[in-house]
């Protein structure tokens, strides 16, 4: 499905992103961990195509085609999506009209999907202006469920959420990557950022990584990482590397 | 039923304009019409009962000159306009009358065209009486190939009698070769309401107005919004004014700018005179090419018990919205109008639905042009 091969990033004139390699088969989900700071959110965003950050080597291939000079939309196209940890506020544009804009099919039935996650009442509202941190986040996965991508990235999707939304929002972004279909029929693929480790209770991740300074500097079984990185902090787990 | 609309020699890229105003040729969903081409009235006429939609000429004879109301909102000294307008020995525009109790669902529309004259000029009178509710859309425009140039002055006088509402919908669409001075005031009674609403997407020369609402009753309310697009070469110096003198009179003056390279001056005074007065002016512009937006906000307060407040912001679009959109499948130039059409989408509270669609399709029109 994703296959990041030896990228370096730049933000202005600092690199950001160093050498990563990275490979998503379809149906899987993988966990990136890290500490503040480390890259994880320039990872997203570099996959997603925003224009601040700048690929000065290495290549995205998305279902085996090059994207890499590709813009956001036209990866989004393809069947890229996102869902932000802090998505911008956009006066005046209502989330319903908003969801009408992105929406590409006509079977769309966006007020009842808002239903589902709880924002039938916010349709009217002005995009994630005055929303709570659960709203956004609902909101954010409302947004996707009409994209309805291929490979969803979730950018600490549990941050700022009680538990009660946790739980629906973790159900919604599993029923996403289709967590409620047997391994075999999973079409779609993830990417998680997480600190908690909540939402993992929801999607059932493949594979983790630890990120670093701009590096992935370890990959394992996530839960183990998690429980690693949880006893011993980022310190001791990512020494554990050049052991 | 009231007739359908004729306008005598309109080509049709002029019957468009007038459309694209706001004017329903086909009167289906409108209750009357006044209008007005050039200094030729072509139409004044109103099924609703209970509402009156005169000539100025006639419903000064038929109301012994109109005492009570004409030249009582604005002065006729105000300046050069005024005096101009109050000098002409025929004057010209309308007067609609909200009788006690009546109640207008469909609103009446007024139109006023210039097309061959060097001046347009109009004195209209709005009355809604006691208990009624008046809604009127006026559309503005001249023909699409009016070489010479022109100018329209218009003076406005409303009167929102106790309990009574009037929704004053204005949309312009003139030329570049046109200049624009309206003059209007409007005084409110005893509960109530004054909604005045400004849309102008169209290129102008110059336009210069400062309408005033002047809230003498309790609980009197009035509510004016804006929205524009001022493109290269057109000036436009907008205004609004409310003076709270009423006991728990209440004011809301927004307006949203947006310049492609032309000037806007945004001006804005709220005055509280009165303890239990509140009062909230918003400006909101963006540049979108280099042009000019200066926001002049103006909260005046003299009495304790009055709450004044004002926000102004100019700027440009925010490269994370757009992105952020972008992410979502839309292109730039899709995500750029999305936004835009955001930022122009004011609602206004009380505004009838029909008057909200009508000022929706103006936005409509200039974003299908590309804003």
């Amino acid at each position: 499905m994703l296959q990041i091969e030896d990228l370096h990033v730049k933000i202005g004139e600092k690199e950001v992103l160093h050498d990563i390699n990275l490979h998503i088969e379809e149906g899987e989900t993988h966990v990136l961990l890290g500490p503040n700071g480390s890259g994880k959110t320039s990872l997203l965003m570099t996959i997603m195509g925003f224009a601040n950050y700048t690929i000065t080597e290495g290549k995205i291939l998305f279902k085996g085609e090059d994207v890499t000079t590709m813009k956001a939309h036209e990866r989004a196209k393809r069947g890229i999506g996102m869902l932000f940890q802090r998505p911008p506020t956009i006066s005046g544009l209502k989330l319903g009209k908003m969801l009408t804009a992105i929406s590409r099919s006509k079977e769309d039935n966006i007020p009842e999907m808002a239903r589902s996650v709880h924002m039938d009442t916010f349709l009217e509202r002005d995009i994630n202006k005055g929303f709570s941190g659960g709203e956004i986040k609902r909101s954010e996965v409302l947004q996707l469920m009409i994209q309805n991508p291929d490979f969803v990235m979730l950018d600490e999707p549990e941050s700022g959420v009680d538990l009660e939304n946790i739980s629906l929002i973790g159900t919604a972004i599993g029923s996403l990557l289709e967590k409620d279909k047997y391994l075999i029929k999973r079409k779609k693929s993830g990417l998680v950022i997480t600190h908690t480790g909540y939402i993992l209770d929801y999607l059932d991740a493949d594979k983790g990584h630890v990120m670093c300074d701009g590096e992935i500097k370890c990959h394992g079984n996530p839960r183990e990482i998690l429980k690693d990185i949880k006893q011993r902090g980022y310190k001791e787990c990512l020494e554990c590397r050049h052991q | 039923m009231p007739s359908p609309v004729k306008f005598p020699g309109l080509s049709k890229v002029d019957q468009d304009r007038v459309e694209e105003v706001g004017i329903d040729l086909g009167m289906t969903n409108r209750c009357g019409s006044y209008l007005q081409m050039d200094q030729d009235i072509v139409q004044s006429e109103c099924s609703q009962q209970g509402i009156e939609v005169l000539s100025f000429k006639k419903a000064m004879e038929k109301y012994d000159g109109m005492k009570e109301y004409t030249w009582q909102a604005v002065s006729p000294e105000k300046d050069d306009i005024t005096r101009y307008v109050a000098a002409q020995k025929e004057p010209k525009g309308y007067v609609i009358i909200a009788h006690k109790g009546s109640n207008n669902i469909l609103p009446i529309q007024a139109c006023l065209y210039l097309g061959r004259e060097e001046i347009q000029h109009v004195h209209n009178i709005i009355v809604a009486e006691e208990g009624a509710e008046l809604h009127i859309i006026s559309g503005c425009t001249s023909g699409a190939h009016v070489g010479k140039g022109g100018a329209h002055y218009g003076i406005s006088e409303f009167f929102v009698r106790k309990d009574a509402k009037i929704s004053f919908t204005m949309i312009h669409n003139w030329s570049e070769n046109i200049e624009v001075f309206p003059r209007s005031a409007s005084i409110v009674e005893d509960n109530g309401v004054f909604l005045s609403n400004y849309v102008c997407m169209q290129p102008v020369k110059k336009i210069q107005m400062y309408p005033t609402a002047t809230l003498k009753g309790v609980n009197s309310v009035a509510r004016f919004s804006s929205v524009v697009i001022s493109t290269p070469g057109s000036y436009m110096d907008l205004g609004s004014r409310a003076i709270l003198e009423g006991v728990g009179a209440s004011a809301e003056l927004i307006t949203r700018a947006i310049t492609k390279g032309g000037t806007i001056i945004s001006r804005g005074h709220i005055n509280g005179k009165t303890a239990g007065t509140r009062g909230h002016l918003e400006c909101k512009g963006l540049i979108l090419k280099d042009g000019v937006i200066y926001a002049i906000p103006e909260i005046e307060g003299s009495v304790v018990g009055t709450e004044l407040s004002h926000e102004a912001a100019v700027g440009k679009l925010a490269r994370d919205e757009i992105e952020y959109l972008m992410s979502r499948g839309l292109d730039e130039d899709e995500a750029t109008a999305t936004i835009i059409r955001g930022f122009l989408d004011v609602k206004i509270a009380g505004l009838p639905e029909a008057l909200q669609r009508q000022i929706d399709a103006s936005i409509d029109v200039a974003e299908k042009a590309g804003f």
